[in-house]
């Protein structure tokens, strides 16, 4: 009876850390199942035309997504620009100057931020931005990823901070500097590889939403100009293209995926390499 | 971990009264401190303005339906009848679903990174699952267009049918699209989340938890299973929030995969509606203050839905680790 219980015990325990193991690897494989997929079925659909051609009106084959790319480009230009600075400055805060009650709060209410799901952001960024002037623009899209991107530029520039020793802003004082020329010259220099990269990291995830476009930079066929009209996106040329009921649009939108993901992909891959090597940084 | 500030206030002990305030603001302390407190608390403008649009620009659709807003089915905007029950429904299923997927998956995966695997490929493979967090998640709706509904409505969709048919949510046609799709889709976009903070968290459980049980004829699985999972269950509870959190809030890839039909039905082959998918798709068609007003609404009641779970889950995280032993 013992032995059959033990024999129990110990097939239970093969079979199920077995089954963890195949857990594990299965989540991975879907990790190049999706690379696989997009790499087929994008490169196929990739061309010159892809990068340097407007799209075709509807109906006609062919043309490229350019100004969507260029569009991209201009809204994260516009994310970085706006929030960046808030972030970086508001990390500084946490990490040098916060107090014991309100940095809590402030880093709890950055977390929930954080959290709040990316339509949400854009039905905000509406009301600030589209409501008052009763257009979309290309600010307004910039502005729903600007807020984006500060709580995830906050907790990284505050964890780089926090982990420059005590000793060296100890000896920057000894030697008589104030506080403040601490921070600018030894703290903030120390740290300024992570903070880029988790800067970096920030912008490669608002690269790649789509829901707060949708109706802040919404869309456009043509190249756009200035700030102030609708711009098209990569993200939101992908869920146009895919949900079409066009085979040529449907080859467009893989390839655009491709781009999409090889950038967000690579900006990430870079990043957390650089990241891994200095030590400890938790992406959630 | 010292944090500066006491260092530093160790150090120099303040000055009284004003000559010092003085003398901080020269050399840019206070100027320093006050400015990087203004955009600390801008975050908190942000949110507190946040909460206040949502609220104003919703304020059409609450005072017309009330509370009744959440209990009804009708959805129709040529005669101005706005009801969420149906987006709330949907929203809640996929979600569900997703976790029903997810959290096996995720926490087995987890177990085998945090107590398995040697900790270099451990290391490697959460590198790795990092990534597939990163991917976006309309590139994750493309993926559900072309490879899930057609799979769903020749393989999956079938296999469950001639298996447990017999269920009233396995019943009805199947379109390919759906809660079921939809689900699944966000489960894959889910298991990144629950792997990565289950598996910090497991690492966090002391090895004496291991070795005690170990040492009295544990099995190297019943270790985990009745003594270190428990151990971590707090910190993995809020991983499971977390995921849900997103589940619930995520906007592309359910719209590209659920079918856009705000019908409440038993059936998960069944098209349905998700909150985040009604304001993607309708939100820059909707004509008339009213109609724009029920979908700001949504959008709050989302907003609230997230929100407090997220903030369960922080709480969660926090103390896990901090009873761990570990300062967060």
């Amino acid at each position: 009876m013992s032995d059959l219980r033990l024999a129990w015990r110990k097939g239970l325990n093969v079979v199920m850390l077995t089954l963890t193991g195949v857990a594990a690897f299965a989540v991975v494989a879907v990790l190049f199942l999706i690379l696989g997929y997009l790499i087929w079925n994008g490169g196929k659909s990739l061309n010159w035309d892809f990068f340097t051609k407007l799209p075709k009106p509807v109906g006609e084959t062919g043309g490229g997504m350019a100004n969507a790319i260029v569009g991209s480009l201009k809204l994260l230009f516009l994310a970085a620009v706006i929030g960046l600075p808030v972030g970086l400055m508001a990390g500084v805060y946490l990490a040098e100057f916060g107090g014991k009650t309100f940095s809590f709060v402030t880093r709890y209410t950055t977390d929930l931020l954080n959290g709040v799901p990316s339509i949400v952001m854009g039905i905000f960024a509406y009301a600030l931005v589209v409501l008052p002037v009763k257009h979309f623009s290309t600010v307004a899209g910039g502005v729903a990823l600007a807020i984006m991107v500060v709580p995830v530029t906050v907790r990284s520039t505050e964890e780089f901070l926090r982990a420059v020793p005590a000793s060296m802003r100890e000896g920057s004082m000894a030697l008589g500097a104030s506080k403040w020329r601490t921070i600018a010259r030894v703290v903030i220099p120390a740290a300024s590889g992570g903070i880029i990269t988790g800067m970096l990291l920030a912008l490669a995830r608002v690269a790649g939403e789509t829901a707060p476009l949708l109706f802040t930079a919404f869309s456009n066929r043509y190249w756009s100009e200035g700030w102030s009209q609708p711009i098209a996106s990569l993200p939101v040329m992908i869920y146009t293209y895919a949900i079409a009921p066009y085979e040529d649009w449907h080859r467009q939108a893989w390839a655009a995926g491709l781009v999409l993901l090889a950038l967000v992909l690579l900006a990430n891959l870079g990043c957390r390499l650089v990241l891994n090597r200095r030590g400890n940084y938790r992406s959630v | 971990m010292a944090t500066s500030a006491t260092a530093m206030d160790r150090a120099a002990p303040p000055e009284s009264g004003l000559r010092a305030f003085v003398h901080r603001w020269r050399n840019g302390d206070e100027v320093a401190h006050v400015i990087t407190l203004v955009f600390a608390a801008g975050i908190l403008l942000i949110t507190s303005l946040l909460v206040y649009e949502l609220w104003i620009n919703s304020s059409l659709s609450r005072s017309k339906f009330g509370l009744m807003f959440f209990w009804t089915r009708v959805w129709d905007p040529v005669a101005g009848d706005f009801g969420a029950l149906p987006f709330i429904y949907g929203t809640l299923v996929t979600s569900v679903v997703a976790l029903v997927i997810a959290v096996p998956l995720g926490l087995a995966a987890a177990i085998f990174l945090a107590e398995l695997a040697p900790r270099t490929l451990s290391d490697a493979i959460a590198f790795l699952i990092d990534l597939l967090a990163a991917v976006p998640s309309v590139i994750y709706g493309l993926l559900g267009i072309f490879i899930v509904v057609p799979l769903m409505r020749r393989v999956i969709g079938p296999a469950l049918k001639s298996t447990l048919g017999f269920l009233p949510v396995f019943k009805g046609p199947n379109y390919g699209v759906g809660f079921l799709t939809a689900g699944i889709v966000l489960a894959i976009m889910v298991v990144p989340f629950i792997i990565s903070v289950s598996r910090e968290v497991l690492l966090t459980v002391p090895r004496e938890q291991r070795e005690a049980a170990l040492g009295i004829g544990a099995t190297r699985w019943e270790a985990t299973w009745q003594v270190v999972v428990p151990w971590a269950r707090t910190g993995i509870m809020g991983s499971v929030f977390l995921a849900l959190a997103r589940a619930l809030g995520e906007t592309m890839a359910v719209t590209m995969v659920i079918g856009n039909d705000p019908k409440i039905v038993t059936s998960l082959f069944a098209p349905g509606y998700t909150i985040a998918a009604v304001i993607a798709n309708e939100f820059t068609e909707a004509t008339g203050n009213l109609y724009l007003n029920a979908l700001i609404e949504l959008g709050l009641v989302l907003f609230l839905m997230t929100f407090i779970l997220n903030g369960l889950a922080r709480l969660l995280i926090v103390a896990t680790e901090r009873g761990g032993g570990h300062p967060a």
